[in-house]
Order: C-alpha cells, then sequence, then structure tokens
C-alpha cells in the first residue's frame, strides 16, 4: 500500500500545512473582500469586485486619523519601550547586583497577567490621580506593557555575546563609553532591533489596554472596534491588506540584504 | 529572517552565563535599571495596590469612594459572575489544548520537514500579526456566516450534531455559539502557541532521533520517548502564552459569541467602561489576576521547569 504508507510519512506535514491554512485563511478573507462593494453597512457578505476602497482609502471620516495616531503612538512607545528595556538588559546581563529576582519578577509579571488586568487596574491608578485620559495615558500604558518584551530579546543577544570582546576592547584602552559604542552596542543591534519591531507591533495591534485608558482618543484598533457595532467600511480591509503587504515585503527585503551581507563575508 | 526567528519566546529559561566582575562603577547597574524598573513599579506594581483598595471601596459616583475594607464586594461578585469565570477557563482551557494539538504539527514541520521552505513558512506565522488582530477576527464572521461553505460542510458532515450534544453549537448556526468564540480563541492565540514550541523543538539534536531509530524504536517510539520529552519546555511556555490572554479575553467572545458566552473579561470590560461599578470590576481583575498568579505558580512547579521565570 505506497499511498497508506506515504501517508503515514507525511501526516505531520499535512496537519502541518491544515494549520498554516487555518492560520491565513483570515488574511486571505480580508485580502478578498477588500474588494467588495457590500450592499448594506457591513462587509461581510461578498456581492461584487470593486476598486472603490483602494481608490479612497481615507474616504470614511476618521479612519486615518486613527491610523496617525496609532502610528504616533507606536512610534515613541517603540521608541521608550526600547531604550528602557535595552538598558536593564545590559544590566541583568553585564551586572551582579542586589535584588537581582525581585527585577526578574517584575519584568516577567506583566507577561503574565492578562491585559484586562492591567488595563483595569492601570486605569484606577489614573482614575484616582484624577489623570486626563488620553494621547499621553495611552502611550504609558504602551511603553509599560512593551518594556517586558524588549527586554527579553535584548537579553537573549546580549547573553550570547562573547565577554572577552569587551575584556579585548578594554585592554586595548577603550574607555567604558567608546567598548560601549564601538563594541557592545554593534552586537546587540540585532536583539535592539527585534525588541523594537516588537514592542511596534505591540503597541500598534494594542486593543484592550487602549480601550480603558484612552478616553475620547480613538486608535486604529478603537476604530475597528467601533465600526464592528456601526458597520465596517470595505476601507478596513485595505488597509488591513495594505499593512500585511509591507510587513511581508519587509521582512523579505530584509532577508535578502542579511543573505547578502553574509556572503559578502564569506 | 535572523532577527524575527531570534526573538525567543518571552518565557526563554535564563540559562547562567558568565558574569565578569566590575571594578569601578559599583552603582552603574543601578543607574541602568532605575528608569525602567521605577516605570514597572509606579505603572504597572503600583496600580495593582489601587486596584486592591478600590475593590474594598463602597460609595458611588457622585459622593466619591471610600475605603471601607467591604469584602462582602468579594463574594457578590462571584456568586453572581461566577458562570462567566468557569466559562472563561473552559473557553481558554479548551482554546489552549486545540493551539497545542494544532501547533504542534506545524512547529515540528518547520523545525524538521520544511527545509527550504522553512523562513517562508516562518514568515507566514509571524506576518498575520502585523494585520490588526480585530480585522482578522471579523473576518471570522465572514467564514463562519450562516449556510457558508465552513457551516455547510460541517452540518453535512454531521459535525454540527455531536456540536450541540455538546452545547457548543446551537441548530445549524456556528456564528454567536461557544464553538464560533473558541474558534477565535485558538486562531488568535496560536503564534503564540506554535513559536515557543519551535524554539524548543530547534534545539533538539537530530542525531538523538537516528540514535532512537538505530535502537529499533518507530517513529512514534521516537516521538513519544524522545521527541516530545525534550520539547517540554516549549509546551510549556506555549500553553501558558495562550491560556493566559485567552482567559482575560474579551474581544472574541464580544464580536464572534452572543450574551451566552460572555467571559469574565466582558464582566470587567462593562462593569468599568459603561457601568461604572469600579468596587465590584475592580474586585473582579483581582480574583482574575490571583487565579492566574495561583495557576501559573502551581503549573510551573508541577512541570518542573522553575527555570522559566
Amino acid at each position: 500500500m505506497p499511498f497508506v504508507n506515504w501517508l503515514k510519512r507525511n501526516l505531520v506535514v499535512l496537519a502541518g500545512l491544515f494549520t498554516l491554512a487555518y492560520l491565513l485563511l483570515p488574511n486571505i478573507i480580508v485580502t478578498v473582500f477588500s474588494f467588495n462593494k457590500p450592499k448594506g453597512r457591513f462587509n461581510y457578505e461578498w456581492q461584487q469586485f470593486s476598486l472603490d476602497a483602494w481608490k479612497d482609502p481615507c474616504g470614511v471620516s476618521d479612519l486615518c486619523g486613527s491610523l496617525s495616531v496609532s502610528l504616533q503612538i507606536a512610534f515613541w512607545a517603540t521608541l521608550g519601550a526600547t531604550l528602557l528595556g535595552a538598558l536593564i538588559a545590559f544590566a541583568l546581563v553585564r551586572y551582579r547586583f542586589r535584588a537581582r529576582g525581585a527585577v526578574n519578577s517584575l519584568i516577567f509579571l506583566p507577561m503574565a497577567m492578562p491585559e484586562v488586568v492591567m488595563a483595569a487596574s492601570l486605569l484606577t491608578l489614573f482614575l484616582n490621580m484624577g489623570a486626563q485620559l488620553g494621547f499621553w495615558t495611552i502611550l504609558i500604558a504602551h511603553i509599560m506593557f512593551c518594556l517586558s518584551f524588549v527586554v527579553t530579546a535584548v537579553k537573549a543577544r546580549v547573553m550570547s555575546m562573547d565577554p572577552k570582546l569587551e575584556e579585548a576592547a578594554r585592554d586595548l584602552y577603550a574607555g567604558p563609553f567608546q567598548t560601549f559604542v564601538r563594541v557592545t552596542l554593534p552586537i546587540a543591534a540585532p536583539g535592539i532591533a527585534a525588541g523594537a519591531l516588537l514592542a511596534f507591533a505591540l503597541s500598534f495591534d494594542d486593543f484592550i489596554i487602549t480601550n480603558f485608558n484612552a478616553g475620547s482618543t480613538v486608535t486604529f484598533p478603537m476604530f475597528v472596534w467601533g465600526s464592528a457595532q456601526r458597520g465596517t467600511p470595505v476601507q478596513i480591509n485595505v488597509i488591513g491588506t495594505a499593512m500585511f503587504v509591507v510587513a511581508v515585503l519587509f521582512v523579505l527585503v530584509s532577508m535578502a540584504v542579511g543573505n547578502r551581507r553574509s556572503r559578502q563575508k564569506a | 529572517m535572523s532577527t524575527l526567528t531570534e526573538a525567543p519566546p518571552p518565557l526563554a529559561p535564563d540559562a547562567p552565563g558568565p558574569k565578569p566582575p566590575r571594578r569601578r562603577g559599583r552603582l552603574t547597574p543601578y543607574w541602568l535599571l532605575l528608569p525602567g524598573i521605577l516605570w514597572l513599579l509606579v505603572f504597572f506594581a503600583l496600580p495593582m495596590i489601587y486596584q486592591a483598595s478600590t475593590s474594598v471601596q463602597t460609595g458611588s459616583l457622585e459622593e466619591g469612594y471610600e475605603v471601607t475594607w467591604h469584602f462582602a464586594t468579594y463574594w457578590d461578585a462571584l456568586s453572581a459572575y461566577w458562570p462567566q469565570f468557569v466559562r472563561s477557563v473552559l473557553y481558554a482551557g479548551t482554546a489552549t489544548v486545540l493551539c497545542l494539538l494544532l501547533g504542534y504539527p506545524l512547529a515540528y514541520l518547520i523545525a524538521f520537514r520544511a527545509g527550504r521552505w522553512r523562513n517562508l513558512i516562518m514568515i507566514l506565522v509571524i506576518a498575520p500579526f502585523f494585520t490588526s488582530f480585530l480585522i482578522r477576527t471579523l473576518a471570522w464572521k465572514t467564514i463562519l456566516a450562516d449556510g457558508g461553505p465552513v457551516v455547510g460542510a460541517l452540518n453535512s458532515l454531521h459535525v454540527l450534531d455531536v456540536t450541540s450534544w455538546l452545547g457548543l453549537t446551537a441548530g445549524d448556526r456556528v456564528l454567536a455559539t461557544p464553538l464560533a468564540v473558541i474558534c477565535g480563541l485558538t486562531y488568535n492565540f496560536l503564534p503564540f502557541m506554535i513559536l515557543p514550541l519551535y524554539t524548543s523543538l530547534e534545539r533538539i539534536d537530530g542525531r538523538l532521533h537516528e540514535a532512537a531509530g538505530d535502537l529499533y524504536a518507530r517513529p512514534w517510539t521516537t516521538f513519544r520517548k524522545v521527541t516530545f520529552p525534550l520539547s517540554m519546555p516549549g509546551v510549556v511556555s506555549g500553553t501558558l502564552l495562550t491560556f493566559i490572554p485567552a482567559a482575560g479575553d474579551y474581544v472574541n467572545a464580544d464580536l464572534l459569541g452572543s450574551t451566552d458566552t460572555r467571559m469574565v473579561g466582558n464582566v470587567i470590560q462593562t462593569q468599568f467602561l459603561r457601568v461604572l461599578d469600579y468596587p465590584t470590576a475592580a474586585a473582579l481583575s483581582f480574583i482574575l489576576m490571583a487565579a492566574i498568579l495561583l495557576m501559573v505558580t502551581f503549573y510551573i512547579r508541577r512541570s518542573g521547569t522553575e527555570d522559566l521565570v
């Protein structure tokens, strides 16, 4: 029974491909429905092909405004979380100090906490302090929950780094600052980049924590949430599809650049 | 690709690395830690204290709240919303098991069988992250639409008869049933299962498989005795990374479910943002936090991978 044998050998491949299809099906639907021309307010049923939404992506009021708010928050949150997180990661890997266990738990806990708990407790803090909810409270929250992820990404990279390289730099009379900028930072850069990318993606896509602490500010995920109640414009799918394509292109290009560099070195 | 695949699962074990002693600058680590740790203390730890205090306050929005150590709020909240708690655990637990069953083959495929397709499949696993998860969750409304091809197929295969006997669906509908919510939860948190599984599978030395084969182990025995035990760290962090966010989620229950599928996250959200009953909301959130922390500690102890933290 050659077929049964083939099936036995490749069962795991077939199951894996099924999972991949399950993961990608919604993206395919989002893309296909960006060319839809829905009859009612909701874009859930296929009607007819149309390029209207692609020609006018900002045609829905507030949509592009919310997109710009999200991009600004993601940019500043990435910057803040990467800076603070990288410093913590360096301290954890390169130095011995007291309270190491406490610091580790404080970094682990936000990742082990359901978002809704962090969102609700942060809101009680802001309410008690009488803070004005909006751009700044969202930014504070985003830096808070992105921080731990940056720390783990940078830590993994710095940990795999040979400390002898830094010792060598110091033996060659480089000062601590010079050693850091010319040796440590370039080697840690891929870890920092990975952390920053993760922070950007997490911040840009966050809904639960933002929903609690946004006041009347509307980010892109909040716009989508609202539209699920009021009616989903096709433009949402256009932006979703564009984001997917840009992300895949970005990764492919950076892979090609990386390959060429490693070939040049070899 | 290197930057993305090298990003470890957030629960990567803390391997002891060489730590060179520093001659001077004994305060340097504290200066490096200060800004980030201060941020976490003020905006993560302090809010937990405020929340605990809010949960034992009484009063009203107009007259203000006061700490009266009114612990009955906890009892009232639990007796009013225990079904939502149970639902959260059941839905998140089912979704976690499904994620493991679906995610393991794909992680295995990427680690051992993908060959030159490895990077491409890896990109396809991560790329959906860059489209807002709300848009992707809304797409499930189309996929599971009444009378659509998926529901039609499930119906003709009599799958829906089984699920409605289990109470997961009602009639020939999938949308607005527990099945739709579980399906959405599984979908949303699947990558959080696949990535740690892949990281721990990829570390396994291929020669161990050969050795098992040389000792006349069948493929299934090799998997059961060699591969799976060695991938346990990935299984543990994957299940935690899936279960925790799924248990607190309210997006899937809201978009794909109905009033009968409300989870504890939905209650917290409504109490906080619409009903404005802060003590009850804070108490519920506190119970959820305590339950999750207890579970995580117990789970990590049992599975013997304490170096996760």
